[in-house]
């Protein structure tokens, strides 16, 4: 595909159903009321020349650029602040305006260097276009005086470069960063001819700035330009996919030269993030092309031995004449499969295929086992469908938002950026968190109230906030009549009434002021539009499911379902959560929830797959690890899942994984699962292979493959070819026929095809006969699950607990610049702003034991002790630590602990009892790993530093 | 008792914890429910075979789940 251009129609065309009728240069057009002059001669073709606007900022006025004349108005006004109006006749193109654009552009080249022929930009910058397109042939005015020309560039941010020299003071990028990112870290210094864009008065690595990439997006020159763009050149050929990060799910063109990609750019069409992007969808992709990828696969008798390179066909022979082998040694359920959210829906629904036709059992799980599964059992058992119900474009529509346990600004930067434009437009907060958040207090947004509960309490805090609304009478009756079993709602009204739900009476357990606590209910209850947005705070504890049932319980009794700006909305940490719990990724069901035990679904599989299926459940992955250890289960396939980094108790993972007999991992990279490992299958990226990722919105996105597989297989060939040597035929010849599969066995993905994705963009799902294009709000009349079901949520504390020995509770979390184990992230210069995993703790704590900021601590629990810095931090309450779990070198796993949620299984990563004491030294785990990093990662012929 | 064998106990007890709010006979019917959707008929086998010895010490929830499970088993 050619270069895709864009139409940017210089100020954002206006919803609404009220159209209103102009004349453009002779020609006619409708546009909504309240749309710019601008916008409506772009919508019939006609460009007017610009250089303050662009579609995604409001419009600013300040080039005079844009001029037109407009039949019975005085003067020139410009086109971009101008709204369009019934019957107006507009004229973009006269000798006067001719004139006045070329002398407004004078001015601007008369302080620009003229170096178009090497600049960075030339051929992609709005300046040089404008200048061409207004007949600019000369500048009266000479060089000579005052300029620009001299400012010293900025090269701080790994990424980008600022040269100011070429700036025009537009101020798009200020203004990107005001109106589109949220973070007001830009500005204009100085007036006058001294105006300039600065990051604060500092450098830009050095400011608020988050690397969002949305003030390069808006530059109009080469001030604001991709470092790789400035040193290789402007790219030829667009590719549009889906970003591989967060579960926003964002919508990119990835620019390429030859098969090289120079930039990734956020799309405008892509409904999930509508042109904007964060760090590291825009900028941290190079870990595709790291030197660490191994692009052969390999084999090894024992994890002691060297790896050995082999052909595709022997490390695929070796792998399933192994898996033979262990089910015949020792029966048909030792073998299973654990498959990855970072990897595509076609390749989760072939691996959970491979797992049932090949392996004859239902050992199959997914990665959404240890962050989101309380979100499918919850939401499913409430409402009847295991998925959020809004699509994000809600929140615009939302007048109160309540986020628990989420940390958007840093885990799903581009929805924050959505969220916090609601909210400076008057939109209410509360945030349930134990730890100030940036949303509790930044730039222009503020919330109305922060319950920093203790960790591992909030069920009692949901339970609390329900309590005030059902014996206050703030219960939206009306909704509960008619959408709600009624007798399942009177028992839930009189438990949750009881007075040990009181915020009073829990307000000791969970550390929150009852006063606060009945402020934010009335709120909730009673603000208008209550949307309710959560992430892996709610889920990753011994109540996850509990916790997800209680906020269902929350938005039904107040009505705040079925329509926009309400509902329950979960976060998905990864890129393709969603899709791999939807595609029967998990033990006990198909695809689109279907239980194993539904003779009628397995009927379905069984016609078209000419096997028997089994219909009893199989084992989760804290199972397969248990029963690895008590030697049951010897043979495990993990397709792109790292479970000795992510998964909580570290030394009782790798004891499972040490256990097994044949461990095949397909990745990108020799991860920490791979020491463990007897065959290793190449990996591929998500710019190297077709097909799809559902996002948390239920969005259903094509990944398109940019470049050809670098280690010469798509990730899907690799499961077709180890299904077909376990003699399970898989005659696939492209991605798209593995989702006409999906489609014709699953009846929530009944309409959606390729062809359907390639013409609508993307596809929320449900999407089939009654909602052909999709479903962006469910359970609009009706729940899924016919009446909404209260479920009785009784608060029960973990069994982790503080006490003499471990006085403090850990949680761990995510930042901004890293994605989850960091395989990717640390890949890539995002290590800039995150080199190593950090402890953040409350000064009172620190103080306490003698710590000050950055010293190394040792963190130790029940489970095991890791060393690593501190970073002492206002935003903590005191009692209560946090740690980030980005590096495979620091084993914030081999902390946590081995208890889970009560109905899933998720593991409870965010409370953990610990002690944090100052220590000079590594911990022994971190040693022993270090020598094991070494040992276990050999590669026959290779230099001992190749592997991880 | 395995590790194993002790997180099974465990986790059978979270499970009856949960359940503990609901009347019975929905309490102990809705824990055996969960038990069969989602535990392998290994484990439920285990289970019973615990409370079967005395050595699983159950919640009463889920003392009654498993036993009926157990009588499910071999009616």
């Amino acid at each position: 595909m050619a270069l895709l251009q864009e139409l940017d129609t210089g100020t954002p065309i206006r919803a609404g159903e009220h159209t209103v009728t102009l004349t453009i240069d002779g020609r006619g057009v409708s546009v909504p009321r309240g749309t710019s002059v601008m916008a409506a001669a772009a919508l019939i073709d006609i460009s007017v020349p610009k250089l303050c606007a662009t579609d995604s900022l409001q419009a600013f006025g300040s080039c005079r650029l844009c001029l037109v004349e407009i039949e019975g108005r005085r003067g020139t006004p410009a086109s971009c602040t101008t709204p369009a109006e019934e019957g107006m006749v507009v004229q973009t193109k006269t000798p006067r305006l001719e004139k006045l654009r070329r002398g407004v552009m004078e001015l601007y080249i008369s302080d620009h260097p003229l170096d178009c022929l090497t600049c960075s930009a030339n051929g992609d910058c709005e300046l040089q276009t404008h200048a061409a397109n207004v007949g600019l042939r000369a500048v009266r005015y000479g060089y000579a005086g005052a300029n620009h020309l001299d400012a010293p560039a900025d090269a701080s941010n790994p990424y980008f470069v600022f040269e100011p020299s070429k700036c025009i003071v537009c101020s798009r990028c200020v203004r990107a960063c005001e109106e589109v990112q949220g973070t007001f870290a830009l500005t204009i210094l100085g007036r006058g001819f001294d105006s300039k864009v600065s990051p604060g008065g500092t450098d830009f690595l050095s400011s608020e700035c988050v690397s969002c990439g949305a003030c390069v997006q808006a530059c109009p020159t080469a001030t604001l330009n991709e470092k790789p763009v400035i040193e290789k050149g402007t790219p030829e050929r667009s590719v549009v996919t889906t970003c591989a990060y967060c579960g926003v799910g964002c919508a990119f063109k990835a620019e390429l030269k030859g098969d090289e990609v120079l930039r990734m750019v956020p799309w405008k069409a892509g409904k999930a993030n509508e042109g904007h992007s964060c760090v590291k969808g825009r900028f941290a992709y190079g870990y595709a092309t790291h030197k660490d990828r191994p692009l052969k696969p390999m084999i090894r008798r024992r994890i002691e031995d060297p790896w050995r390179e082999v052909s595709w066909e022997e490390a695929i022979g070796y792998a399933a004449g192994e898996f033979k082998r262990i089910q015949v040694q020792y029966g048909r359920d030792a073998v299973g499969a654990i498959s990855s959210s970072r990897c595509t829906n076609e390749e989760v629904f072939l691996v959970q295929k491979l797992v049932r036709m090949g392996f004859g059992n239902n050992n199959i799980d997914t990665c959404a086992r240890v962050c989101h599964s309380p979100t499918g059992f919850g939401l499913s058992r409430t409402y009847g469908t295991s998925a959020g119900t809004q699509d994000f474009k809600s929140v615009e529509k939302a007048d109160v938002v309540m986020v628990i346990g989420a940390n958007p600004t840093d885990a799903h930067p581009v929805f924050a950026s959505r969220l916090k434009r609601r909210l400076r437009a008057g939109a209410r907060l509360i945030v349930i968190d134990p730890r100030r958040i940036d949303l509790v207090r930044s730039p222009h947004v503020e919330a109305d109230h922060h319950l920093a509960l203790k960790p591992g309490t909030n069920v009692a805090v949901l339970n609390a906030l329900a309590h005030v609304i059902v014996t206050e009478g703030l219960i939206d009756g009306a909704f509960v009549a008619e959408r709600c079993d009624a007798a399942n709602f009177e028992s839930w009204a009189r438990f949750i009434a009881e007075p040990h739900h009181a915020p009073e009476a829990v307000a000791q357990a969970t550390g929150v002021d009852p006063k606060e606590l009945r402020k934010a209910a009335r709120l909730y209850a009673t603000g208008g539009n209550g949307a309710i947005y959560y992430g892996l705070g709610v889920t990753e504890h011994a109540q996850g499911s509990t916790a997800v049932m209680a906020i269902a319980n929350l938005a039904m009794a107040t009505g705040n379902i079925g329509r926009e700006g309400v509902g329950v909305n979960p976060l998905r940490g990864q890129n393709n959560v969603q899709g791999s719990c939807d595609m029967g990724s998990f033990p006990h069901e198909f695809s689109g929830y279907r239980h194993v035990s539904d003779d009628a679904t397995r009927a379905i599989f069984e016609r078209l797959w000419g096997v028997t299926l089994s219909n009893a459940p199989g084992l989760r992955i804290p199972n397969m690890i248990d029963e690895a250890i008590d030697g049951a289960f010897k043979g495990l396939y993990l397709q792109g899942e790292d479970i000795a980094q992510s998964d909580p108790d570290t030394q009782h993972i790798t004891a499972g994984l040490r256990a097994m007999e044949c461990v095949v991992v397909q990745d990108l990279f020799l991860n920490e699962s791979a020491r463990y490992a007897h065959v290793f299958l190449p990996g591929a990226s998500f710019l190297e292979k077709d097909g799809t990722f559902t996002n948390a919105e239920r969005r259903i996105s094509r990944v398109r493959k940019a470049i050809e597989p670098i280690a010469g297989k798509a990730d899907w060939e690799t499961t077709v070819a180890l299904a077909e040597a376990l003699g399970v035929p898989m005659p696939y010849r492209h991605p798209s026929e593995i989702m006409d599969e999906i489609a014709a066995t699953t009846p929530t993905f009944r309409g959606v095809s390729y062809a359907g994705l390639d013409e609508l963009g993307s596809i929320q799902w449900p999407c089939n006969d009654d909602a052909p294009a999709g479903t962006p709000i469910m359970h609009v009349n009706r729940f899924v699950r016919g009446k909404g079901q209260f479920w009785l949520t009784e608060y029960v504390a973990t069994e982790e607990r503080v006490g003499p020995r471990f006085p403090l509770l850990l949680t761990t979390g995510r930042i901004l610049s890293q994605y989850n184990v960091g395989a990717q992230t640390r890949r890539t210069a995002n290590i800039t702003w995150h080199d190593q995993d950090v402890l953040e703790i409350h000064p009172f704590d620190a103080e306490q034991r003698g710590i000050v900021d950055g010293d190394l601590v040792l963190l130790q629990s029940r489970s095991g002790e890791i060393a690593l810095h501190v970073q002492v931090s206002g935003r903590m309450q005191p009692g209560v630590v946090y740690a980030t779990f980005h590096h495979a070198v620091t084993g914030a796993n081999v902390v946590t602990t081995g208890n889970s949620d009560w109905a899933t299984n998720c593991p409870e990563y965010k409370v953990t009892a610990v002690e944090v004491r100052r220590t000079n030294h590594l911990s022994d785990w971190q040693i022993r790993d270090r020598e094991q990093a070494v040992a276990l990662s050999r590669i026959a012929g290779a230099p001992a530093d190749a592997a991880e | 008792m395995s590790e194993k064998l002790d997180k099974l106990v465990r986790m059978a007890n979270q499970i009856g914890d949960f359940y503990a709010a609901t009347p019975e006979p929905q309490a102990s019917a809705g824990a055996a429910t969960h038990l069969r959707a989602f535990w392998t008929p290994k484990m439920i086998r285990e289970l019973v075979a615990l409370a079967g010895d005395g050595r699983a010490a159950l919640n009463p929830t889920a003392a009654r789940a498993v036993e009926a499970l157990r009588r499910a088993e071999r009616p």
